[in-house]
């Protein structure tokens, strides 16, 4: 057998992986790497402006394909801008393999030029990770980097390669299997507790569902709509679990949590059953947990062991395949009524719709809805950043499919949602992609309008532009007697600083600047038709706030409405 | 809160004993002692920690060890029959003969070792069970205790 170097094996192993494209930036130890890459049509590479941008690009590339994303960064600097995008990944559970570059194995612990210790710095943020240090190791690291990533309950895994074992050669052989002692995820349910679901579920009287991203990571949604339906219970799902069921059938409650719906707060609150699926009880979601739901028994559906009375005790744990265990209980469980329950919850839809001010002023919401309804029938995918625009594009938008919202939900990371558009586009290049953004989270990875304007990636960002960090505004206002701690990115309207219609000519993007409600449509509708990235900057209502909204500690059906 | 006895095995690479007490301060678990050696095979290697924790967090430990890739096996050595040993060693303050005495007279009845006598000490090793340990320790320390050295607890499920 003929031998090859470190790179190329590297390569031949994304390829057996079916790794399609790779998000990057190059740098000193990475060069033999980028050398072999350069001679191969597949993998794609795509240059990003920064590695965080690859990291994230990787990630929506990842949420909207369901294939596992993949990224390289040089050594020291370059891989440590690696980790806000690993640590997001691994917050969401989302499949990455991100590749680092690292100094000759020779010099580790020299504090050599540009090193870093990266299976140090993120050990505690990926799922696992490795430092290669013998090139006959390699083949088998990368065969089960994959494995750990996608399986069970997926997330990032590093390698970490350094530079002259990228050009070591050896014999190369893709591993068939891969055998780990300590990782074997478990995923057919068990039938007893099955049962033991199923007899709650016939007992109960005001059963709801609370679906997170679980059920999207596992491809269950349809199991979750048959099961839903067959058994006549609502759907709640986490900011994480949207599009894991269609928000316009009438058993959906929508979001529930800190900017959930009122009804759907209350419904799990007064709930005596909660059908919890690829879910975790976040704080964002319990609010004060003594006060959680406190005659629901619990039935908890998760991949993940660790996730099962983490926060709250539960009662009928069923650890497995979410898409798995619905196929059972979809098998057994019973038509259901509870009629009392749906009036009740009918009730509280039409006493507590979620609604904003309508009135002449251009207000976020109204933008979040007009893309919804001008786009109804193009199947978009809505990434977002972080704060005040998530939560309004999470509130007014109406997600109907899995794998159409994109947004960091555990770690919040602003300067995410443009890159993972970007990855989103390339993952579906027919898609039609938004960024939703504020003014503030779209500078943090501005930069990657020049990878949009290169590759041509019609990405559409919507800039909701207040002047403010708004979401910290939003509690300086309400907790901290509206001192506005630098959160005031801009004094008034009128100063543009950036003017983001130049910005984005000075790309070569398109800009489009909307400051009255009238012009709204219009513009949503001529951004559609550009076959380049655009930047919409709609100036905004600049005080507008979320609700409803649950303070911090507060149980959460004690919710600030603002409108009454 | 109260002491939990838990045996992990693990790969035997680099960087496992990393990922354990990183997973430890990183959730904020308090170690009471952590012992680490190989096993009959090579390749694997057995942790044993004592935890101070509640029921609801000793638990999540169980659970978040498992979660680790280069954990094997998660053993609870707390509810069941296990023999635990510990190895201690006390450097005890002795100068007079009398004194010296004493301290042989205490190590004869307890089956304890004098390891080392120096001029103005003397080093006593002892292996056994946390009571046994303590017992020693209390009947030494009239006599000035300079230093105490323990390897952590070892355990091993009986029968």
């Amino acid at each position: 057998m003929s031998k090859i170097n470190g790179a190329e094996i590297l390569i031949r192993c994304l390829q057996e992986e079916g790794v399609k494209h790779i998000f990057g930036y190059p740098g000193g130890s990475v060069i033999p790497l980028s050398d072999k890459l350069f001679n191969y049509k597949s993998p794609e590479f795509h240059l990003t402006r920064h590695e965080q941008g690859a990291i994230h690009a990787a990630d929506g590339y990842a949420r909207v394909t369901g294939e596992v994303g993949v990224c390289i960064a040089t050594s020291g600097p370059g891989a440590t801008n690696l980790v806000t995008g690993i640590a997001t990944a691994n917050m969401d559970s989302i499949p990455i393999v991100a590749i680092t570059g690292q100094v000759k194995s020779t010099l580790i612990g020299n504090d050599a030029f540009q090193e870093a210790d990266m299976v140090g710095i993120t050990r505690p943020i990926t799922k696992h990770n490795y430092l290669v240090k013998d090139v006959k190791e390699l083949a088998k690291v990368i065969k089960e980097a994959f494995h750990i990533a996608r399986s069970g309950r997926p997330g990032p895994v590093l390698i970490d390669l350094p530079v002259d074992v990228q050009l070591h050669e050896t014999e190369y052989e893709y591993p068939k299997s891969v055998d780990i002692k300590g990782y074997k995820p478990t995923y057919k349910g068990h039938v007893g507790q099955i049962k033991r679901a199923l007899k709650a579920i016939e007992k109960a009287k005001k059963p709801i569902i609370y679906a997170g991203g679980g059920v999207i990571l596992s491809e269950a949604s349809k199991e979750l709509t048959v099961f839903a339906r067959k058994s006549n219970i609502p759907v709640t799902t986490t900011l994480m679990g949207l599009g894991s069921f269609p928000e316009d059938d009438s058993l959906s409650l929508g979001m529930l949590g800190m900017h959930g719906t009122a009804y759907a707060n209350h419904a799990v609150q007064s709930s005596d059953l909660i059908i919890a699926i690829g879910s975790r009880f976040d704080d964002r979601v319990t609010g004060r947990l003594d006060d959680f739901a406190p005659s629901a028994v619990v039935v908890h559906i998760d991949i993940d062991p660790a996730s099962v009375s983490k926060n709250i005790q539960v009662d009928i744990p069923i650890i497995g395949d979410a898409k798995l265990i619905l196929k059972e209980l979809n098998k057994a469980v019973k038509k259901g009524k509870f009629p009392e329950w749906h009036k009740t919850i009918k009730n509280w839809k039409k006493e507590l719709p979620l609604t904003y001010k309508d009135d002449n002023k251009l207000r976020p919401q109204y933008v979040v809805e007009q893309i919804c309804a001008l786009t109804k029938e193009l199947d978009p995918i809505i990434c977002t950043e972080v704060g005040q625009n998530q939560m309004w594009a999470a509130q007014h938008f109406t997600y109907t499919k899995p794998r159409t919202w994109i947004s960091s939900g555990g770690l919040g990371t602003m300067g995410y949602g443009f890159p993972a558009a970007i990855g989103a586009q390339i993952g579906k290049p027919d898609a039609l992609v938004f960024d939703i953004a504020g003014d503030g989270s779209i500078q943090m990875n501005i930069q990657e309008l020049a990878t949009a304007v290169t590759e041509k990636l019609p990405v559409k960002i919507v800039i909701l532009n207040n002047g403010y960090l708004g979401m910290v505004r939003q509690w300086q206002e309400l907790f901290y007697d509206k001192r506005y701690a630098w959160t005031v990115l801009a004094d008034d309207m009128k100063c543009k600083c950036p003017d983001f219609v130049k910005l984005a000519e000075s790309y070569g993007a398109k800009g489009i600047r909307i400051r009255k409600k009238a012009d709204v449509s219009k513009a949503i509708k001529a951004a559609i038709k550009e076959t380049g990235p655009v930047i919409m900057d709609f100036i905004i209502e600049r005080e507008e706030n979320v609700f409803p909204m649950v303070p911090a500690g507060k149980p959460i059906n004690q919710m600030l409405h603002g409108l009454s | 809160m109260a002491k939990f006895i838990v045996a992990a095995l693990v790969e035997n690479k680099f960087g496992v004993l990393a990922r354990v007490s990183g997973l430890f301060s990183a959730r904020g678990y308090n170690i009471d002692s952590l012992a680490v050696g190989e096993t009959e095979s090579s390749n694997v290697s057995r942790m044993t920690i004592v935890v101070d924790a509640d029921e609801k967090i000793f638990e999540q430990i169980k659970k978040q060890l498992n979660k680790l890739i280069d954990v094997i096996s998660v053993h609870d050595l707390t509810a069941s029959k296990c023999v635990d040993r510990e190895l201690i060693l006390i450097k005890v303050k002795a100068e007079k003969i009398e004194i010296r005495e004493k301290i042989v007279q205490i190590v004869d009845s307890t089956g304890a070792e004098i390891v080392d006598i120096g001029k103005k000490t003397v080093t006593v090793e002892e292996t056994g069970d946390e009571h046994k340990i303590k017992a020693l320790v209390e009947l030494l320390r009239p006599y000035g205790i300079l230093e105490i050295i323990r390897t952590g607890k070892i355990a091993i499920q009986s029968g």
